[in-house]
């Protein structure tokens, strides 16, 4: 243990001091070639203009070279790896695509990715914003909501043990330890295996995700509630709008753009949603989702990398349409600066 | 937004009780497994965690001693004892022979099973069995009891997970792997996000786009080629393949475009004056760079690390594709989730060993919450 304590100190320093010498040697570098102090007229000027062409690079160059090895490259790889066969050796054409839409399983995950697009990012988005209507409302508010942003903290996996200790089945009649079934039983209601329910248990997975995120929803909504200004609640207050009306017809307005900004946060998640559904039951009983579908294939049977990358491409088909409109957005914003 | 809009005494009582179940539906499933790893672990079986604090009743079956331990006494053949043997008592409150009906006889009375054999077993387990002839056999009789303890809190399965399940371990990988994985996407992306910024150069509106898209460019997508680019690697240089500089690596190139995209909005609303002025003074970009822009930017500085903290330690897929799942240098989200499947009905190892995996995060977001929030709102607001 304290060998890996100390290889781990020494690999930090190593790491972090690399980073600092890189940025500060080159920039000496660059002083020294073209010094710009101590030369007379012309020559500094000129060499002024070159550091200032120069330095930007150096600046930007090993996040460039770090996003380009890790993100821009795989890209661009997986595009190709998903028309190779399973080794990458020989060019199949559309033949993993083909496979894809015509496997069982494949067609499962696209209809339980479907079913957990609609209801997650609904189900948070909605909770999250009741949460945040009505914690602003209370004194011990702060607290409330500090408790339900709680989970966002925990991991995934960490997540699925806390729920799969409250789906816990035991036999009928038997003292259950899972507080579901336990809840049920109470009441005289029949004990379920519940994550092995086709169909229904894609829903006892979602509530772990919706669990985890529902705080940040509310935290991002809670503050673009904030923003709203008050003489438009005070004028609706006084030409008598009811509670629900005020929120559905003053409040939800003035936010959409918060709204549609959590809600496309959370899709891109949801569709990235892979360690719940390893954990929980690793695609049994029809539960499968695109993300661990391709983490098996990259691994199933030695690998098959082409069918890997293909259900990787359609994961990020789906994703398009919002890096669009981000890219957008920011250019809008920003403006040119 | 400090209008009341509900005024009335039941209404503003209603929210009070709402927000009270929303509260209790997030915190409770965390607090059960809080509970439960402070158990004993035959209480975790037992009885709901939520029953902790009451005595615990279960069904246990035990058997008698066997034949050779029997003593003559008038013409009786004996057998007696404890059936807790010398370890801590337990209250019985019935006991029976018969599997199908454990709970028989009320503790303490004598009970008939036939053949002149009888049986008593008392509360505290004493008991004695009389026959008219020899006991035979060298199994003893079978005796179910129904029991109660009371409630026992233990740190017996921490210690258990952390030094003999490897849980221990793992948590030291997690900080090894995470600390760097912090601290290197930081700086590099510091000076990206100065020079995207505040210099001119040709090409930067390209690069700013580039990496707004890669904000939203799954994971997926980067695996296949950086496992094959990693094993590659390791053959051509005949080392491991999965190592801790290739995971840092790994999360440094994903956390990038985030890290960029949330420093460079919050240095780009740096006051020109400050800049300028230094310029005017002579100071070259790096002297702005370390002396202004980076004490300035503490706050996002922080945000983001609390993020990319949160992240890596609480990664699973990029843990067990470049780290593998399993060998001495798995994380603890890998190691839980091994857990997992080797110890799936194990409660008392698996809550302990999640609390573990969670603490950390936990002990982090509660100290720091405020850049957390700060990060979280300036990340996803301004457009991402």
């Amino acid at each position: 243990m304290a060998a890996q304590i100390f290889s781990a100190i020494f690999v930090i320093i190593i790491g972090v001091g690399g980073c600092v010498a890189y940025f500060w040697g080159a920039n000496k570098l660059v002083d020294i070639i073209f010094p710009s102090r101590g030369v007379q007229g012309a020559a500094a000027i000129d060499n002024l203009r070159r550091q200032g062409m120069i330095r930007p690079w150096l600046f930007v160059g090993p996040a460039m070279i770090i996003l380009t090895i890790y993100l821009i490259y795989p890209v661009v790889e997986t595009l190709r790896l998903s028309f190779l066969d399973r080794g990458g050796g020989s060019f199949v054409g559309f033949a993993n695509y083909e496979w894809a839409f015509g496997d069982r399983e494949f067609r499962n995950s696209i209809l339980n990715n479907i079913v957990w697009l609609a209801v997650v990012p609904a189900a948070c988005t909605f909770l999250g914003l009741i949460i945040a209507v009505l914690t602003d409302k209370i004194w011990w508010g702060t607290i409330a909501k500090s408790l339900i942003f709680l989970p966002l903290a925990i991991s995934f996996v960490g997540a699925s043990v806390i729920w799969k200790f409250i789906y816990e089945y035991r036999g009928e009649g038997q003292v259950q330890i899972g507080l579901l079934n336990a809840i049920i039983q109470y009441f005289g209601g029949q004990p379920q295996v519940w994550i092995s329910l086709p169909f229904w248990n894609n829903f006892f997975l979602m509530i772990i995700l919706i669990w985890i995120q529902t705080g940040f929803a509310m935290v991002i909504l809670s503050s673009a509630l904030r923003g709203i200004p008050e003489e438009t609640l005070e004028a609706a207050v006084i030409d008598g709008a009811n509670p629900f009306q005020i929120f559905w017809k003053i409040m939800v307005p003035q936010i959409w753009g918060t709204i549609a900004v959590v809600w496309t946060t959370i899709t891109i998640l949801v569709l990235k949603v892979f360690d719940i559904v390893l954990t929980m039951t690793n695609g049994q009983w029809n539960s499968q989702v695109l993300a661990n579908l391709m983490f098996d294939w990259m691994f199933r049977g030695g690998g098959d990398f082409g069918r890997g990358a293909t259900i990787a491409i359609i994961i990020m088909i789906a994703v398009i349409p919002i890096m669009v409109w981000n890219i957008r957005q920011a250019n809008k914003e920003t403006g040119g600066h | 937004m400090a209008v009341a809009t509900g005024k009335s005494f039941a209404s503003r009582f209603g929210v009070h009780i709402a927000v009270l179940i929303f509260v209790a539906i997030w915190t409770v499933p965390t607090l059960g497994i809080l509970v439960s790893s402070l158990r004993d672990k035959d209480q975790i079986i037992a009885s709901g965690w939520w029953n902790s604090f009451a005595s615990s009743s279960q069904t246990e079956a035990g058997r008698l001693p066997p034949a050779s331990a029997q003593v003559e006494k008038d013409g009786k053949f004996v057998l007696a004892g404890n059936i807790f043997g010398e370890g801590a008592a337990r209250n019985i409150s019935a006991f029976g022979v018969k599997s199908a009906a454990p709970t028989q006889y009320p503790a303490g009375t004598t009970a008939d099973l036939g053949d002149g054999v009888t049986l008593q077993l008392n509360a505290d387990g004493t008991f004695v069995m009389g026959s008219p002839k020899a006991f035979e056999g060298d199994r003893g009789q079978r005796v179910y009891y129904a029991s109660s303890a009371p409630p026992k809190f233990t740190t017996d399965n921490y210690r258990t997970v952390l030094f003999s399940e490897g849980i221990g371990r793992s948590f030291m990988n997690s900080l090894t792997v995470t600390i760097p994985a912090t601290v290197i996407p930081i700086l590099i992306a510091a000076f990206a996000a100065y020079a995207l910024a505040w210099m001119r150069f040709p090409g930067r509106a390209l690069l700013i786009a580039v990496i707004i898209g890669l904000l939203v460019v799954p994971l997926q997508m980067s695996l296949i080629p950086l496992l094959k680019l990693y094993n590659g690697v390791g053959t051509f240089f005949g080392v491991p393949s999965k190592t801790y500089l290739g995971i840092w690596l790994a999360h440094t190139g994903f956390g990038l475009p985030f890290a960029i995209y949330l420093l460079r909005s919050y240095i780009a609303g740096l006051p020109r004056e400050i800049m300028e002025s230094a310029r005017i003074d002579g100071a070259s970009d790096f002297e702005i760079f370390v002396k202004i822009v980076l004490p300035l930017s503490f706050p996002v500085l922080a945000s983001f690390a609390i993020f990319q903290f949160l992240w890596v330690w609480n990664d699973l897929l990029v843990a067990m594709v470049f780290l593998g799942t399993e060998g001495d240098q798995i994380v603890l989200t890998a190691k839980l989730n091994a857990l997992l499947g080797s110890r799936g009905g194990d409660w008392e190892i698996l809550t302990t060993s999640a609390f573990v995996t969670i603490i950390v995060p936990l002990i982090v977001f509660f100290s720091l919450q405020r850049y957390f929030v700060r990060g979280l709102l300036a990340g996803s607001v301004k457009g991402g």
